[in-house]
Parts: C-alpha cells; sequence; structure tokens
C-alpha cells in the first residue's frame, strides 16, 4: 500500500498533517504526532499583531505608572531584556526540526508587508521545511474594493516568495467572488500550494450578558463540504499543490478529499476531540478501506472524483437549486 | 585614564561601587535607598560580576533589622557584605550594628539619609537617621554629589578593610540619591587599585569556620566587659588617619582629592560655616560669590564625621577664624545643640583649653536646616553668613522656615539668586502619566553624553498617587554644577499640560527674555486667550519667547496615546538649539533605542515615527502687546473650607507650603480628618455618568469605587422639590425603606479620577444599544458646572437612618455614608474600597492602626487626608506608628479601649444611685450587636454624661474620670491595616503574637502580593512565577499562606475574600469578623499598578484568580465549632479555568515570558501544581471536619 504523497515538493509517507492550531506549541505534542504517524506538521500561528500588542502592551504597563511618585520610580525590574519579536517562536520551529525527523511547515500571519517577509525568512533560517501563509483577513471596511484586498494578498505571496527558497502554501478564507481566478493568480504570484480553507472567529452573543463571545468552534464534519468542492473544481485548473482543512474528521473524510484532488489533508478539531492516537486510527482505518476497495495509491485515487474526472462536472459547480431544477427535468 | 562619563543618580553611583566591591548584599525596600538594592538585585540576575569577577548574591530579608542580621551573619562568615537603607530602616539596624563595630567588622552601608517619623513621617532627607547611629561605633562618611557618592563609597570600603571600623557612607536623600548627575565613573582597575587584596584575605582569616574555631559574641559581667569595650580605643584613633591615606591614594589614581575636612573660601577667612552633606553645593556656591565681593568668608565641609578627628578639624580651620556656625540637617529636641555643632564646640574647647588653638577662641553658633529636603539656598548661606557679622548672632537658629513661635529663624531674601548665567536652567511641568519626567532623565543623558556640558537633573513629585504632578529641573553648561538646590530662575519653562496654567504661577521663576513651552489643543491663533492673565503678563514683561504644541495630537497621530514624552523632548531640543537641530534628532533617536530597545522595534519606530510628527506641530507664537485675559489662578479651595484648611492645607496644596510659619503647624501632629474633600483636582478627563433609566439600583458601583466618588442615597421624594433641574433620581424600587422613597446615583466629578471600574463592574445595560449602560464614561469639562451643583445637593440629603439599613447585604450596605473619600491612591486602585467599607460599616466607632505603606500614603499624607467624619461629628480614628508594629499599635488601642471600658463600668455601678439602677443595668447590660443597639448605648451615655453634668460633680474626681470614659462604653472598633509587605514580612512577628492575643482586633491585609508603596519589590505574598523587583527572574517559591497559618490558631477568625470575584462574601466577612470577639484577620485581594494591568477593568482580574483557584474564597469561623458546624468553609468554585489564564492578563507574570521563556514555562506549571495543591487542602479542610464533627455527634 503507498500512502506517499507529494506535497510542496515535500515527500510525505502519507497525507496526514496535523494543521497549525494550539498542540504544537509543545514539543512533545510535535513528538507524539510523529509517533501516531503524521506526515508532516504545520505549526501554530507567529501573529505579527500579536507580537506588536504584546510589545506595546508591555511598554505600556511598564512605563505609565513610572517617574509618577517620589517612593517608587518604576514598578517593575528596569534591566530586564525583552524577547518581543519572533525569537521565541524561532527558537521552537529549531527545536521542532531536532526533535521529530518529519517535515515541519511554518505557519505566518503577518500584519504589514515588511513583516510578513521578514518573519517569512526568520522562519526559514530557523529551519522550517516549508512555510504556510495564514493570509487572516477579514474584508469589512466598505471604503475597500475586493480589487484592493486580492491586490495585497498576491503583493504578499509574491514578496514572501522572492525573499524565501522553501516552499510556500496559502491558506486562504472563503470569500473571494471569484475564487478559481484567485486560485490563479496565487499560482502567478509564485504560491506553491493551497490550503483550503480557513475558518475564522465565529463570535456568539451570550443573551445572558447581552454580550458578543468571541470563540472558535472546531470544526465538524459539515465543514468540509466546502474545501471538498472547491477541491475538486480546482485540481487541474491550478498547477497547485492543495491540501484540504476543516472537517476532516475520519479516514473516510481524508480519501474523499484524496479523490477530490488534495495532496495532504490537514487535521485539528478531530485530533483535539480525540487525542493525537487519532491520527493513527486515521491511518489504519485509511489503509483498511483502500484494501478493502482495493486501492493501492493515493495517486490512484487523487483527483479521481474531481470535476475533470467525473461524468457530469457540474455537479461540483451547480448550486442546489439549479440541480433541483434539473433533477425535475 | 580617561575614564567614562556616566548621567546616573546617587542611589546608582553607591550601588556601583557596592556592588562591584561585595560578594554578599542584604536588602530591604526603603525609600529613598531602594533603588541600590534594585540596581544591584537587577545586576546579580543578569550576571554581572563584581571585580573579582564573582556575581554578588543578593538577598531580600523581610525587614532591615534582618537584613541587618544576615549581613552580620555573612560578615561573621567571612564575606564581604553590604547593604543599603535610610531613615527607620537603619534604626532597625542599630542593635546590629553595635555588635558589628564591637567585632571591629569591616564593612560599609550605604544609607541615603533620610528624616525619620516623629511627628510624622517623611520620606525625604536629612540627617536625622544617621546621627542616631552615632553611638553605634560605625565610622560615619558623608559624600556631598553624586561624584563624591562613587568616589566616597570606595574610599570607604577601601579604608574599612585596613581601619577594621564598619563604616555608614551617607549621603542626602532625594536631593543626592535622586539627583540625576553626569559624573566621571570608577574603573574596575580603579577599585581593584583601592583595594588591598591582604586586607581581604585578613577579613575572610577572621571569620567562624569549624576549621579554625573560635568563638565570639560572648556574655560578659561587670569584671571585664568595659575593659572589653575600651579594647577598640587605638582603632578609632588609627582610623581618622587610614581614611585620608585612602583619600590620598584615591587623589593619586584618580585625581579628586578629599580631606577628612575640605575648607573652601578665603584664605583670610573670618566667618566659617561649617557642615555636611548635599548643601555643601549651595554654600560654597555662595562662598565663591561672597569671596569675589572680597568678603572674609569660609565653608568647611565635614567628610568624615565619626570618628570626628579633632586635629585635622582644627587644622583645617584658617588661623583667621573668628566666626563659625555649624548648620545641622537634624533636630535632637532637648539637647543643649545639634551633634555636629555640639562636636565643633567640643573640639574648639579642648584645643583652646590645651593651648593649641591657633586663632583666638570663636564665636560659635549652631544652626539647624534643610529638614525633610528643605530648600537649602545660597540666599539662605547668605542670610547665615550676615547673622555671623553680627555682635551677638543668633545661636541654635533655624533657616529657610518661619519660626515664629520660638523665634529661632533668620531672614534671608528668598529671591536673591546666583545662579550662573552660563547654565541653562529648565523647569518642566508634567503629569507623573505622560513620562515627562522621563524624557527629562534622557534629555540630561543626552546631553551629558553628547557634550562636554556639565549636567543635572532632579525631579520633585506631589504626594499623590493618581494625577501626580511633576517638576523637573534641569540645569546643564560647560561650567561645574553645584547647584543642589531647585531651579528659582528659570530661562526655560515648559508646560506639559494646560490646566497646570490655571493652578501654577508658571512663569513666576522666569528670567528675562526666557522660553515658554506650551502643550497646548489650542492653535497659534487662539492660545493667547486661553493664558491666565498672570501668564500673558509675564510672557510680555518678561519678553519671553512663546512656543506651543499639541502633543496630544501628535501622540494620537503616531500610537503614543497619552505619552507625549519623546514629543516634548523633540520640542526642547528644537527650541533650546543646545546641538543643531538634525543632530538633536539623531541624538533623541539614538536614546530612544537605547531606552526602548528591549521592548521590541515596533515601540522603537514608534517613538520615530513621533519625533519626526513633532517639528511640523510645533509653532512660534508672537506674544502681542497687551495683556486681555482676565483668567484668573484658582483658589486652592473653596471659601466654604475650615479655617485650618484655608490658612494651611490652602497653602500646601497650592505650592506655598514653605511659606507656612511654625505657628499654624499643630504641635504634636494632630490633623483634623475631612479635608480631602476640600482638594476638587479635577483630574478625570472622563467621569461616569448615570442612565437613570435603565439601572437595576444594585450599588455595584458604589462598592468598588476606590475613591467613594459616586456614591447611592434613597431618600424621601418630597425632598426633591428643591433639587437642582439636572439631578438625577429615580423611585427606589424594593419596599424596605418604605413607599414613596426615591433613588439617586451621584458621582462627584471633580473628585473622581476616571478609573471606569464602576462602569466595567455594572451589569445593567441599554437594550438598544447594549454598548452602553447604566453607568458610561462621558468628558468631565461639559458636566463640571452642573455636576458640582448636584453633588452639593446630594451630599445636603439626609443619610438614610443606619438602624433599618440592613448592613449585610451589599445594596443596602452601600446606603452607608463612606468616611474614606477621595484619597490620592492611583486611580482604580484595589485596596481603597475595602478600606472604604470599613469606614461605611463601622467607621463611626472604628479607630485604624495603619501599617506604613500605600495605605498610610494615601491615608495619610499631607496636604489633604480621606479619612473623614458623619454629620454628628464621629468618624474613624486613624494613625500610623510604623512599617514593623502595626499590629501591636493597634493592639495597644484594644488593650487601652478594654481598660478605660473596664474603668467606666466600675465607676458607673459606683454612681448608681445617681445615675439610677435602671440607666446602670442597661449601660452595662446593652446588647451592642446591631447599628440599633449601638444607637440606643449612644442615647444611654448621652443621658449619663447629663446627669454626671451637674454642679455637684464638680469636684468629684471619680466623676469627672467617668464622663472622660463614659463614651469607652460604646462598643469601638479596632481595626489594623496594611499591606502584605507589612503583614507577611516585616509585621508577622507581631501580627502573629496579636493574633494568639486572643483580643477584639479587626486585621485588614491590604494584599498587593508586593511592596506596592516603594515600587513593587518582592514580598512573601508573591505568587510563584510573578516577576517583582528582588524577583527579576520571576518569584521561584509560592506564596505564603498567611491564611492558614492563622487558622492553626482555631481562635482567629480568617476571612480571605476579594471584592470583584463575590462582593456579597466580602461585605459578610467583615461584618463576621468584626462581630467576631476575638482577633479576626481578613486578607483581601487587591489588585494594583504593580500588576501591570488595566485597572479600570481589574475586577475581573480579581475573578479570574478566583476563577482559577489561585486566590480562594473562604471563611473560617470559630464561632461555628461551638455550633457543631465546621468552621470553615470554601466559598469560591475554584479551578474552573487553569492559573495562566488568570496570571497571563497580568503584566506581573506574562513579562517573564518574555524574558525568560523556558522559566516562565516551568514556573508556571510548578504555580500550577501550588494552586491544585492548595485547594485539594482547602476541599479538605471543608469537608474533612464536617465528617469529624459528624462523629463527635
Amino acid at each position: 500500500m503507498n500512502l506517499e504523497t507529494n506535497y510542496l515538493g515535500l515527500k510525505l509517507k502519507n497525507p496526514i498533517v496535523p494543521s497549525a492550531g494550539p498542540l504544537s506549541a509543545e514539543i512533545s505534542n510535535i513528538k507524539k504526532f510523529e509517533d501516531a504517524g503524521a506526515a508532516a506538521v504545520v505549526m501554530y500561528s507567529l501573529f505579527e499583531e500579536q507580537l506588536e500588542h504584546e510589545a506595546f502592551e508591555l511598554d505600556y504597563h511598564t512605563s505609565v505608572t513610572a517617574d509618577s511618585h517620589a517612593e517608587a520610580i518604576s514598578y517593575f525590574p528596569t534591566e530586564l531584556e525583552f524577547k518581543l519579536g519572533p525569537d521565541q517562536y524561532l527558537e521552537h520551529v529549531r527545536k521542532a526540526k531536532e526533535a521529530v525527523d518529519i517535515p515541519v511547515i511554518g505557519s505566518l500571519n503577518g500584519k504589514s508587508l515588511g513583516g510578513w517577509t521578514e518573519y517569512a525568512k526568520k522562519i526559514e533560517e530557523a529551519g522550517a521545511d516549508a512555510l504556510e501563509l495564514n493570509i487572516y483577513k477579514l474584508a469589512t471596511n466598505p471604503s475597500i474594493s475586493a480589487y484592493e484586498i486580492e491586490k495585497e494578498c498576491l503583493d504578499i505571496v509574491k514578496q514572501v516568495k522572492s525573499s524565501v527558497s522553501i516552499p510556500v502554501s496559502v491558506k486562504l478564507s472563503p470569500y473571494f467572488s471569484s475564487m478559481a481566478w484567485m486560485a490563479k493568480r496565487f499560482e502567478e504570484s509564485g504560491a506553491d500550494g493551497l490550503v483550503l480553507f480557513n475558518r475564522f472567529y465565529q463570535p456568539d452573543i451570550d443573551l445572558e450578558k447581552l454580550e458578543v463571545i468571541p470563540n472558535v468552534l472546531l470544526s465538524t464534519p459539515m465543514d468540509s463540504r466546502l474545501p471538498l468542492r472547491w477541491i475538486a473544481i480546482l485540481y487541474g485548473k491550478v498547477d497547485l499543490d492543495l491540501a484540504a482543512t476543516s472537517g476532516i474528521d475520519n479516514e473516510k473524510d481524508v480519501i474523499k478529499m484524496i479523490m477530490a484532488g488534495a495532496k495532504v489533508t490537514q487535521m485539528l478539531s478531530s485530533i483535539l476531540r480525540n487525542g493525537i492516537g487519532h491520527i493513527t486510527d486515521v491511518l489504519t482505518k485509511m489503509i483498511y478501506w483502500m484494501e478493502v476497495n482495493e486501492y493501492e495509491s493515493l495517486d490512484q485515487m487523487r483527483g479521481s472524483i474531481s470535476h475533470k474526472n467525473i461524468a457530469d462536472s457540474s455537479l461540483f459547480e451547480r448550486v442546489n437549486y439549479m440541480k433541483a431544477l434539473n433533477s425535475y427535468k | 585614564m580617561k575614564r567614562k562619563k556616566v548621567t546616573i543618580d546617587g542611589n546608582e553611583a553607591a550601588a556601583y561601587v557596592a556592588f562591584n566591591t561585595n560578594e554578599i548584599i542584604a536588602i530591604y525596600p526603603i525609600t529613598p535607598s531602594s533603588n541600590m538594592g534594585e540596581w544591584c538585585d537587577a545586576w546579580s540576575a543578569k550576571g554581572m560580576k563584581n571585580i573579582w569577577g564573582i556575581v554578588p548574591s543578593v538577598s531580600e530579608l523581610q525587614s532591615e533589622g534582618g537584613a541587618a542580621g544576615s549581613v552580620h551573619g555573612a560578615l561573621q562568615a567571612g564575606a564581604l557584605t553590604t547593604t543599603f537603607t535610610a531613615s527607620q530602616g537603619l534604626l532597625l539596624m542599630i542593635p546590629n550594628m553595635y555588635k558589628i563595630a564591637g567585632e571591629l567588622t569591616s564593612t560599609v552601608f550605604h544609607v541615603s539619609a533620610r528624616s525619620i517619623a516623629a511627628q510624622a513621617l517623611s520620606i525625604f532627607g536629612d540627617h536625622s537617621d544617621v546621627m542616631a547611629t552615632r553611638s553605634t561605633g560605625f565610622g560615619l562618611i558623608a559624600s556631598n554629589s553624586v561624584q563624591e557618592v562613587m568616589d566616597t563609597a570606595l574610599i570607604a570600603q577601601a579604608a574599612t578593610l585596613e581601619a577594621r571600623i564598619p563604616f555608614i557612607h551617607f549621603f542626602d536623600g532625594f536631593r543626592t540619591s535622586h539627583e540625576v548627575m553626569k559624573i566621571e565613573q570608577l574603573t574596575k582597575e580603579d577599585m581593584m587599585a583601592m583595594l588591598d587584596e591582604d586586607l581581604i584575605i585578613e577579613h575572610r582569616k577572621r571569620a567562624l569556620s569549624p576549621d579554625h574555631p573560635v568563638i565570639r559574641g560572648t556574655a560578659q559581667n561587670p569584671d571585664v566587659y568595659f575593659q572589653g569595650r575600651e579594647t577598640v580605643n587605638k582603632y578609632y584613633e588609627a582610623c581618622p588617619g587610614i581614611v585620608q591615606k585612602y583619600m590620598d591614594k584615591f587623589a593619586k589614581l584618580v585625581g579628586r582629592q578629599y580631606h577628612l575636612f575640605d575648607y573652601v573660601g578665603a584664605p583670610d577667612a573670618e566667618r566659617i560655616i561649617v557642615m555636611m552633606g548635599s548643601g555643601c553645593g549651595a554654600a560654597e556656591e555662595m562662598v565663591e560669590y561672597l569671596t569675589e565681593q572680597e568678603e572674609k568668608v569660609g565653608l568647611l565641609k565635614v567628610r568624615l564625621y565619626r570618628p570626628f578627628s579633632i586635629d585635622h578639624f582644627i587644622n583645617a580651620l584658617p588661623g583667621t577664624t573668628k566666626v563659625i556656625s555649624v548648620l545641622d540637617r537634624t533636630k535632637e529636641p532637648g539637647a543643649s545643640g545639634e551633634p555636629l555643632y555640639l562636636d565643633v564646640v567640643n573640639a574648639i574647647s579642648e584645643k583652646h583649653l590645651s593651648g593649641e588653638l591657633k586663632f583666638a577662641y570663636p564665636k560659635i553658633t549652631g544652626g539647624r536646616y534643610g529638614l525633610s529636603s528643605k530648600e537649602f539656598t545660597p540666599a539662605m548661606v547668605r542670610g547665615i553668613f550676615d547673622e555671623m557679622k553680627k555682635e551677638k548672632p543668633k545661636n541654635h537658629f533655624t533657616i529657610g522656615i518661619k519660626d515664629d513661635v520660638t523665634n529661632t529663624s533668620l531672614d534671608f531674601d528668598p529671591g536673591f539668586s546666583i545662579e550662573s548665567p552660563e547654565t541653562f536652567r529648565g523647569k518642566f511641568y508634567g503629569l507623573g502619566a505622560d513620562g515627562t519626567v522621563g524624557a527629562n532623565k534622557n534629555s540630561i543623558k543626552i546631553i551629558g553624553e553628547g557634550t562636554d556640558y556639565f549636567a543635572q537633573g532632579y525631579f520633585v513629585y506631589d504626594s499623590k498617587k493618581s494625577g501626580s504632578t511633576t517638576i523637573s529641573h534641569l540645569r546643564f553648561g560647560p561650567k561645574e554644577i553645584k547647584s543642589t538646590y531647585l531651579v528659582n530662575t528659570a530661562n526655560f519653562i515648559a508646560c506639559h499640560q494646560t490646566v497646570f496654567l490655571e493652578k501654577m504661577d508658571m512663569l513666576s521663576d522666569a528670567v528675562d527674555g526666557a522660553v515658554f513651552l506650551l502643550n497646548t489643543k489650542a492653535s497659534k491663533e487662539e492660545v493667547w486667550e486661553t493664558l491666565p492673565e498672570k501668564v500673558q503678563q509675564d510672557l510680555i514683561e518678561k519678553k519671553m519667547k512663546f512656543y506651543i504644541i499639541d502633543a496630544y495630537k501628535v501622540a494620537a497621530e503616531t500610537g503614543m496615546g497619552a505619552r507625549i514624552n519623546t514629543i516634548m523632548q523633540t520640542c526642547f531640543f528644537a527650541i533650546s538649539n543646545i546641538f543643531p537641530k538634525e543632530q538633536a534628532i539623531l541624538m533623541i533617536k539614538d536614546s530612544i533605542k537605547k531606552t526602548y530597545g528591549a521592548k521590541g522595534d515596533k515601540i522603537v519606530q514608534m517613538n520615530f515615527d513621533a519625533v519626526d510628527k513633532t517639528l511640523a506641530n510645533l509653532f512660534e507664537v508672537s506674544v502681542p502687546g497687551k495683556v486681555t485675559s482676565k483668567i484668573q489662578l484658582q483658589p486652592a479651595v473653596s471659601g466654604n473650607a475650615p479655617k485650618f484648611v484655608k490658612e494651611v492645607t490652602a497653602c500646601i496644596i497650592a505650592g506655598k507650603g514653605d511659606d507656612v510659619p511654625v505657628s499654624k503647624m499643630p504641635v504634636d501632629g494632630t490633623y483634623p480628618v475631612g479635608t480631602a474633600q476640600w482638594e476638587k483636582r479635577n483630574i478625570a478627563l472622563e467621569v461616569p455618568v448615570w442612565d437613570e433609566s435603565i439601572c437595576i439600583q444594585c450599588n455595584k458601583c458604589v462598592i468598588v469605587c476606590p475613591h467613594a466618588s459616586i456614591r447611592a442615597k434613597v431618600y424621601d421624594k418630597k425632598l426633591l422639590e428643591n433639587a437642582p433641574e439636572t439631578f438625577k433620581h429615580m423611585l427606589f424600587k424594593g419596599k424596605d425603606f418604605g413607599e414613596g422613597m426615591a433613588y439617586t446615583i451621584q458621582v462627584a466629578v471633580e473628585d473622581c479620577t476616571g478609573c471606569g471600574l464602576c462602569v466595567d463592574v455594572c451589569p445593567a445595560k441599554n437594550k438598544t444599544k447594549t454598548g452602553l449602560k447604566s453607568i458610561n464614561m462621558e468628558e468631565q469639562l461639559p458636566l463640571r458646572e452642573k455636576e458640582r451643583a448636584n453633588w452639593d445637593y446630594f451630599l445636603s440629603l439626609p443619610e438614610y437612618d443606619r438602624r433599618k439599613i440592613n448592613t449585610s447585604s451589599v445594596k443596602d450596605s452601600q446606603f452607608l455614608e463612606p468616611l474614606f473619600e477621595f484619597s490620592g491612591a492611583c486611580s482604580g486602585c484595589g485596596e481603597t474600597p475595602y478600606v472604604k467599607l470599613v469606614t461605611q460599616l463601622f467607621g463611626d466607632r472604628a479607630l485604624v492602626a495603619n501599617a506604613t505603606g500605600c495605605s498610610s500614603i494615601y491615608g495619610g499624607n499631607l496636604p489633604t487626608t480621606p479619612w473623614t467624619m458623619n454629620s454628628e461629628g464621629r468618624g474613624p480614628a486613624w494613625s500610623n506608628s510604623l512599617f514593623e508594629d502595626n499590629a501591636e499599635f493597634g493592639l495597644g488601642f484594644r488593650l487601652a479601649i478594654d481598660k478605660h471600658n473596664l474603668q467606666a463600668r466600675e465607676l458607673i455601678t459606683k454612681y448608681a444611685s445617681e445615675i439610677g439602677e435602671t440607666l446602670v443595668n442597661e449601660l452595662l447590660n446593652a446588647d451592642q450587636k446591631d447599628e440599633a443597639g449601638i444607637y440606643e448605648q449612644r442615647l444611654r451615655v448621652e443621658e449619663l454624661k447629663r446627669k454626671l453634668s451637674g454642679s455637684k460633680f464638680d469636684k468629684d474626681n471619680d466623676a469627672k474620670h467617668l464622663l472622660s470614659l463614659a463614651d469607652y462604653l460604646v462598643k469601638k472598633s479596632v481595626w489594623i491595616m496594611g499591606g502584605d509587605g507589612w503583614a507577611y514580612d516585616i509585621g508577622y512577628g507581631g501580627l502573629d503574637h496579636v493574633l494568639a492575643s486572643g483580643k477584639n482586633v479587626n486585621v485588614l491585609v491590604l494584599d498587593t502580593e508586593v511592596y506596592s508603596n516603594t515600587g513593587g519589590q518582592m514580598s512573601k505574598a508573591t505568587p510563584r512565577a510573578a516577576v517583582a523587583k528582588f524577583a527579576a527572574g520571576g518569584k521561584p517559591l509560592g506564596k505564603k499562606d498567611l491564611g492558614l497559618m492563622a487558622i492553626t490558631y482555631g481562635n482567629v477568625y480568617v476571612a480571605k475574600v476579594a471584592m470583584g470575584a463575590n462582593d456579597a462574601q466580602t461585605v459578610k466577612a467583615f461584618i463576621e469578623a468584626e462581630a467576631y470577639d476575638g482577633p479576626s484577620l481578613i486578607i483581601a485581594y487587591s489588585h494594583c499598578i504593580a500588576h501591570g494591568i488595566n485597572m479600570g477593568t481589574a475586577m475581573k482580574n480579581q475573578k479570574a484568580a478566583v476563577d482559577s483557584g489561585y486566590w480562594q474564597l473562604y471563611r473560617y469561623n470559630p464561632n461555628l465549632v461551638k455550633e457543631g458546624k465546621n468552621p470553615f468553609k470554601l466559598e469560591s468554585k475554584g479551578l474552573k479555568i487553569p492559573l495562566k489564564d488568570y496570571a497571563y492578563m497580568e503584566t506581573r507574570y506574562k513579562m517573564l515570558t518574555k524574558s525568560d521563556p523556558q522559566t516562565a514555562e516551568k514556573l508556571m506549571k510548578l504555580a500550577q501544581q501550588d494552586v491544585n495543591d492548595r485547594w485539594n487542602t482547602y476541599e479538605q479542610l471543608a469537608s474533612e471536619k464536617q465528617a469529624e464533627n459528624k462523629e463527635s455527634k
């Protein structure tokens, strides 16, 4: 049984990759990923905005009260040196590389163009085998056009690609008017792969407190339908490695994604729910399914149920009510 | 050798040498010496090495007594050891100092000399503390300037090793300890060269060691103790010579020559001033000035004060000496003179009697000056020299004050100034929070390090912890700066806050042609009309140059928030032309990199942006030729204030406290209460505004208010007839107070500090705009006038009858009048809501013993104090004794009250027939458990007093005694309050004893988990994994469990509370503690600016602390045992969130993850384990006891 797959130029032993998330903040978990059979790991994201925020917060709280009272010229030790840049993250990447043999993929969420390139370079220097750009932006400003947003995303990719030599994938939001057009532009901008899709914070309302609750819900298997469709549509239309993420829970979800055209599947919620051992379970069951259904390799099934390999490609492209009309006919 | 020039303060200079030349450093924080320990701790934490390549060990002790003990021990064990202290701290070291000196042990203690608490505490500088150690046997050596501090620290260290006499090396607190000065830094080679290695080895050889055992510290009897005491004489005789030897060695090495007594002035001077300390700078300036005028005057600076070398002293005086005036910076009431004066009199007399005096017996006068950092200026020195010309100059005089009682003071011309015109003199008025002082410290460094100029900075702060005003005094120029006094003629004045213009006569010190820089929102065209009349007048008459900037606009545009430091600094350099503009900008940016580099590139860039944007917003305003303004300086207090407040307090508020004569000051440190209400500070830019339409009347906003500036009242709605139009009210929702009652939440907008805690805790949300609550912040200025009237009206409404209030509910308790209001505590303070609650519940019958610390400063620092009284004239009586003895002090209150109560009870029975049996019985057996009972008892006491006031008792002493003791028949509530530094550390021994006494006292520990008042040093209450001063690498051990320790006594009521997590439990605990007839201990979580948090939402931190299980809420009530119940009630749910979710809300924890992530991770895991373990213990305590009780049933 050959589960091997080639993602971003990395030869992976199977398509299971834990996606960016809190578990990778512990080196011991990364080791457990490897032991459980994960083919690579995407590190948690380095957020430029968070680094900035932390620096401002630290500066504010240690200085706003200083030099205000004769008895207390300051309230904190003044001689401390802080590691406020990405050092901690980079050190973590370095340690992860030392700890495991599987490829380590860095993840970056920049704020400024300069930040994207600077941190990308540093992540590469820290030893990451590839970089996932977590372009995490909700377009809420009515005075900024889609064109401007799209251009910004593409500029980021171009800039980062020109500053690093490791492969770069882009983790995207699903909210582009023309996803296929955008995917093609990412390809032209130099991206090596697309990760479909990013899930944003999903604020809720607390009716007791009449407050917004900023939280993230773990994905459910239903969430996999969106990436499934888009991978199936994009497969073969763009020369990019496609990674599926969101709602991949079990071996069947993995197989479906591969059949739609994915090179790898990234899992987080199901691991958080079931523990890191879940990776082994999925792999075992996947092999079993492939044996039962007489598949020999992933290459054999990849894209087999993508838009270009199914009889009626409109099944992925049409919206539901159109399908309903068709069935009426 | 070329030595580095550094711009540092006196504390850093002393610490630098002490750190480099010692192995062990034992410390304890006390102002103004704390920074010395902080520097050493920080350097040690960074792994910096001393001159022998060793990282000195720095240990914080539980008190100065403890530090001295450890110093003594380390010295006995052969280590080079030092410590730093001041004032009360030095007094606590005295017992050990006798031992250390008695055993001829080499060490140097560095002391930033400070006043001793007498009629009042003062943190400022004089020699009272040092003078109290004269008899210990320590040598006393003085430094007069920052450079001298560094030099003398080394000379003393070298000399002590040879002389074997320990030294106190002292310099004036604040004036020298905090003065920033450009000095030459000694090198490690200098220090190596000065210290004799053989002597160090000898010191080590004298160590106690089992390898060559000796016994030291014996007890001796009448037969030999005396002889033993005399053995040391030869060491004291040799000591002055040894010190001079090292002064000479130092001169050869470094070039600066010191003598035991340094004379400056005319070689043929007839009038000589003798003094020591920083005042010598001012005196020397005047001596130089007068000698240029060919006056025969001189100054003798005393450096080695103990051992006092009469020979060296006499030899240092000119042979022409006729009049000597000795100035002491201390006061010894009842003495025949102050110490230095007496030494001089003695020296002259001895030499005169022995025929060795080279001149005729001079006139000798002694005078006191500069107590508590009172200004000492060349004008005063001139006054003294003028007095010395008189046939009979005044002796035992004072200078710098007006003593109109015993007429000791000398006259002088305060307007007389000899400031050098070549020297730049700038005064900068700022707010503590706006970064003015920090910017000026940087400017001094830039100038000091970027030019050959001499540079000096000194910074004055007011006593408030919120909205404090700072005045920076900067001097620099080509001439050496000896001016050890505030700038009093300025050629540059900067006002960083427009509001100051109406409060201070800011330009009165400006010289002709001076520059005035104003931060204002007004444009170039509009600004003139916004200036007060006096400012306009000064600008015109003094032909001043006038510049403006809207610094807050630039700050907002560049992300700087309220920090305008970099902007104003840039303006200063742009205007003052010290450097070419481009060069200045580069230097500022370089300085920004140094200052903020450790905080990341973004912070540096933000400051760079601010610099770049500043110049475009800086404008020169042409000064019109005519005064047009009608705006006058505001009076400090309203005309309705009482006489004392108008005559004394107002002067202090207005910055004219120096003018208050002796006759106006209380003789025994007793002051009226309720003065804070007269100081309308108007420091909040935004204040809470009540939306009555959605209020649910929970009163949570009232209970959390740290400044008692938001209050609730319930009252008869008929009283609204005369209410101002904008006075808000609503129908009271409950029926507990009867029908037809109105309810109002009123804000004292002029007293509010704008922290926003009330808004944060308000649970009532606007249904259409949920971003709004029933309390919302709005701009203060447009509200000020009408809310002032509303506040006055609110105060005129009657307080609700205390007897009818259910004090145990949060809501009702907040209808009780607070008798602690408008303190100078930090905006959003976490301590004061608890203090206020005590006054609401028990204030009209409370005595408060307050440990030194934040609470004694915001509670008792002049000009105004927050403790107040109700309309019946009752309120908390408050006092602060010391830091270390507060529990014992409070116990003393209880002992006196109980004794007085007993005496009164005994006397009543004696007068039963006159008073009436019924009244006597009622008085003796009164139930005073609630407000009604206390009210009834007060009526009975009034009745008793009436009955005893007849003329037939005029000559009856017992009756008079009973009259004076009658009030003690009403239950009194003793409250012992203080912070964790007191309760966990310095005062713990006493606290433990008082808790064990069984006496009815209530202890409130305001636990901020650090020494907040002195700047956030670690205490035993500091939690593991948090950063604090003296724990720069994160506190490695867990917090002491004070509550559990007290519980082990079994008869102590113990509660742990956090108002932000459970206000109802807090109120219950306070009431139970007070009701418990025995010792009670309440440990109250008090958030603090030293935690590095947003103070406006800090109640959330309290809640998180409780939810994490870190801070458990419980009540341990011994009374429940009698009822067969478990006395321990665990009242929080605990372990709901991981500790880090709480901890990392706070900079004190989070900063360790940025400075040392690995340690942070390790300590956080251990800290979580602490939480789990403690929680298990408490759960067991809450459950096991019940099981036992069941069994016993």
